[in-house]
């Protein structure tokens, strides 16, 4: 018995032993970014193009804005909420409404939040199913 | 043809010259001079580029006047040859630029500059220059050259227009009997309860019509007149940026901004390919009083039918008879910005009392690529469209046609008493002018 428990317990020590010499993988290289990608394609992109550009005065750029690589919170609120208030991006400002999106799942706005953080250039944390919850859960 | 003949030469003589020198390693003075040949061929090639680099009909030239004023919208062109733009983001603080022809050079100069707004509409009549913010009109006085008077004290003809967020920009023209018809866009995509939210449905009836959705008229020479003082000439527009006056059929025409997001709203009914093609950028015939049926309708070209919107229970095929028909519809999304009626006598006889649009160029129809940033030419019969419509004007934006990769985005339109047309580009800040030559 003792000898057994002494194995189960050995199991998850030989799985951090072969994780670790691994080097961490890249977000972009994770199941999570490709599904973020995929919600992307579906519902950002009509509004936002392919490249993250968005469209000069009517739709705002998701690259280079403290908006999207900045505070999680409040980007994940804007997918919950959308947003109707005119604000300038790097001297601009951008007409169109955004909807609320709080019809996607978690798993989906954690992930495609995580997809753009890290897309187009940008480079920031992931957002975790978990944040997007307890953001919901604050409203 | 003959730049690019000499281009070729030159590089030819500095491929050939440069491997002789390779291969006799000849002195400092050479090399020199196969740079100096080098560069004159680089900088040879970049005006080679016939016609300002857009293709249009033979016959025609077109001209790079200006560049590097931001975004220029619309424009208007004095009886003197002197050029107008309104600015939709200030230049050196400033939002109407003036242009005029330097007489020994013949290069377009920055004149004047004035009004501390931004906007887009600008209109030229009976001696006055009209200008809008998104919010207001003014006028200027104008002189025998076609200067403006007075820059700092322009009269207030409209005040107090809604401006909430989408389509707030105010497109101006007039007719020949003192009225100003001013575009008030509406504020909303298809008037849904929640603007752009999947699965929301219309409000009915829709609000945004009330102040908004429309072209309101007022007195040109009026003063401060709010949009009280002024009617509601047309209703069930969503948004209209380029219009023009028909002086033959002594009517206002304009170009509708349809819809967007069909397959995003409501993916049930739409699918992605199909709300890229659709609904029509349609062109309508106003009078007083006319509804061009949005939000509850949208055209499509497809079938030649007046299609119920799905915020208000249509299926995608449901039509219905009511309502205005367009004078000739176009592709989706293409986003027409300007207007222009073609008065002039210097072009060919088919383009006389025939409208050019500006197509400022899609950024909703994926998955297919991105459609517009050209010149449309459409002839007119008898006051009609006849519906043989035809790219007069291509190539605006390059290599990349989106909107933020494009080079160019046409936007404003304006004819000069020599019958030479403009277009502006509010993207790099251009200001093209094509005249035609028969060459």
């Amino acid at each position: 018995m003792a000898i057994k428990g002494l194995f189960l317990f050995c199991i998850p020590l030989l799985g951090l032993a072969i994780a670790q010499p691994k080097k961490k993988v890249p977000v972009t290289q994770t199941i999570v970014y490709k599904q973020g990608k995929e919600v992307y394609k579906k519902v950002c992109l009509s509004c936002h193009m392919e490249d993250g550009g968005g469209v000069p005065r009517l739709n705002p750029p998701l690259i280079n804005t403290t908006y999207v690589a900045g505070d999680k919170k409040q980007l994940i609120s804007i997918v919950l909420k959308g947003m109707k208030e005119r604000v300038a991006i790097d001297d601009e400002y951008y007409s169109n409404n955004m909807a609320s999106h709080a019809y996607l799942s978690d798993v989906e706005i954690a992930a495609v939040l995580t997809y753009i953080r890290n897309s187009f250039g940008n480079k920031a944390s992931v957002v975790s199913p978990a944040e997007v919850k307890q953001a919901r859960a604050n409203k | 043809m003959f730049y690019c003949s000499i281009v070729l030469l030159l590089w030819v003589v500095f491929i050939s010259t440069y491997v002789v020198f390779l291969r006799l390693k000849c002195s400092f003075m050479y090399q020199k001079l196969l740079f100096i040949i080098f560069f004159i061929s680089v900088s040879l090639m970049g005006m080679a580029q016939p016609n300002a680099g857009l293709t249009i009909p033979k016959g025609f030239t077109a001209v790079k006047l200006v560049e590097g004023y931001g975004k220029v919208r619309h424009i208007a062109v004095t009886p003197q040859g002197g050029i107008y733009v309104k600015l939709n983001k200030l230049y050196k603080t400033k939002g109407i630029l003036y242009f005029k022809e330097n007489t020994t050079t013949h290069q377009y100069v920055l004149t004047n500059s004035f009004g501390n707004y931004t906007g887009t509409g600008i209109y030229i009549k009976d001696q006055y220059l009209y200008a809008s913010s998104d919010e207001e009109v003014f006028r200027y006085k104008l002189n025998e050259q076609g200067d403006v008077i007075s820059t700092e004290a322009p009269e207030k003809v409209v005040t107090g227009l809604p401006s909430k967020g989408e389509h707030e920009s105010k497109s101006i023209v007039l007719d020949n009997s003192g009225n100003l018809y001013v575009n008030i866009g509406a504020y909303s995509n298809s008037c849904q309860e929640q603007d752009r939210e999947k699965g929301s449905m219309g409000m009915n009836p829709c609000p945004v019509l009330n102040e908004a959705g429309g072209i309101w008229k007022f007195n040109a020479s009026g003063n401060n007149q709010t949009q009280k003082a002024g009617t509601r000439y047309a209703t069930g527009l969503r948004n209209v940026v380029g219009l023009d006056w028909n002086v033959q059929t002594n009517s206002l025409f304009v170009m509708q901004h349809g819809r967007d997001q069909l397959h995003d709203l409501f993916p049930s009914l739409y699918n992605a390919k199909q709300s890229a093609e659709l609904p029509s950028e349609c062109m309508y015939e106003l009078h007083n009083g006319t509804n061009c049926g949005w939000p509850y309708i949208y055209y499509d070209h497809l079938v030649n039918k007046k299609i119920v919107a799905p915020e208000y229970g249509g299926d995608g095929i449901k039509s219905t008879t009511e309502y205005q028909n367009p004078a000739i519809a176009f592709p989706a999304h293409l986003a027409p910005n300007g207007l222009l009626f073609y008065t002039g006598n210097k072009f060919p006889a088919k383009y006389k009392n025939g409208a050019f649009i500006a197509f400022h160029g899609s950024w909703n129809r994926a998955p297919l690529p991105q459609e517009g940033y050209y010149v449309v030419f459409v002839p007119f019969v008898n006051g009609k469209p006849t519906g043989q419509w035809e790219v007069f004007a291509n190539g605006f934006a390059g290599a990349i046609k989106t909107p933020k990769g494009a080079e160019h985005r046409p936007c404003g339109l304006a004819q000069d008493a020599m019958g030479a047309i403009y277009v502006t580009d509010d993207s790099k800040g251009a200001i093209y002018k094509i005249t035609y030559t028969g060459k």
